[in-house]
């Protein structure tokens, strides 16, 4: 069996998005968690790209990654940054 | 008594779940819209980019749903953000490297913006990309700047101008042809930039708009930090 390099980006890309899930889940810092959510967006736009869908690729970077974190970051900034 | 039952109906459940799963053909191709709309989308509405057909064309009336309900969200947004005073952000500037970068790129990021609604037709992106990518740029500026304004009566100019194009065009194609948003100009030589009759048109207007609403959002949000 041949193993080509998109199978191991594949792999690769899946396992940082799993991690990054976990730690926005788990981390009782909410601008930590942010940071994992948006961390999750650009491995997610990488995979549309990878899938040839390049509309939702370039929404996903846009809105995941800019506008959507620093509506969070604003939100924490007015409200409370660690979770009980 | 109460046990038996949670674990009859998880049974059940878990009986049509493996099924239904167990007949989902695999690797094969079932979805003939999807052929359909590959195949004729150049020569019914001269736009080489599948996704933007449909987005703009076949189904034009969600988008301007879509379109209105992005309105509504900033608008309440807005309205729950009210304050009788006039608001200014924090003054404090980032730091002299942040400050010139930003300044270099900002404008690339508008070119960007447009570029990418513009050749909506063309290449992959349109109206809601283009106008999250301008709202991007106008953030660096915000975040970069403290005393950076954009002027809110522009915003609301811009955004009313768009939305009126877009229903306007909508009903010329009623008054025209035979259906809202039908695309009554001539559709031109696929592949070039003026073709595929009014989705450019539109997505220009999608594009200001939602670069103006996302802007004015921002903007109110970043007045609110004390």
């Amino acid at each position: 069996m041949i193993i080509s390099a998109l199978t191991i980006l594949v792999y690769v890309l899946a396992a940082i998005l799993i991690i990054a899930a976990l730690f926005a889940v788990k981390q009782k810092d909410l601008l930590m968690a942010v940071i994992g959510t948006s961390a999750i967006s650009v491995v997610l736009s990488i995979f549309f790209y990878i899938l040839q869908a390049p509309d939702v690729a370039l929404t996903e970077a846009a809105i995941g990654v800019a506008l959507s974190t620093i509506i969070f970051v604003i939100t924490i900034k007015k409200t409370e940054r660690y979770e009980e | 008594m109460r046990k038996v039952l949670a674990v009859l109906l998880l049974a059940i459940v878990g009986y049509y779940m493996i099924d239904s799963f167990l007949k989902i053909p695999f690797g094969e191709n079932r979805n003939t819209v999807g052929d359909y709309y590959l195949n004729t989308t150049v020569k019914e509405t001269g736009s080489v980019n599948t996704v933007t057909s449909i987005v703009v064309n076949y189904r034009g009336f969600d988008t301007l749903g879509e379109v209105t309900v992005l309105f509504l969200a900033t608008t309440g947004l807005a309205a729950i953000l009210f304050e009788n005073k006039k608001r200014k952000r924090r003054l404090q500037h980032a730091s002299l490297i942040v400050r010139v970068g930003a300044h270099l790129i900002y404008p690339l990021i508008i070119l960007l913006g447009a570029y990418v609604f513009i050749h909506g037709h063309l290449t992959p992106g349109g109206g809601f990309q283009g106008g999250a990518i301008i709202a991007t740029g106008v953030l660096l500026m915000f975040m970069s700047y403290r005393s950076f304004e954009v002027s809110h009566k522009l915003l609301v100019y811009f955004e009313s101008i768009a939305g009126i194009a877009f229903v306007t065009i909508g009903l010329s194609g009623l008054i025209w042809g035979t259906s809202f948003l039908e695309n009554i100009l001539p559709l031109g030589i696929p592949n070039s930039l003026f073709s595929a009759g009014v989705i450019p048109i539109i997505y220009i207007a999608v594009g200001v708009k939602v670069g103006a609403e996302l802007t004015g959002l921002l903007d109110n949000l970043l007045k609110t930090i004390k």
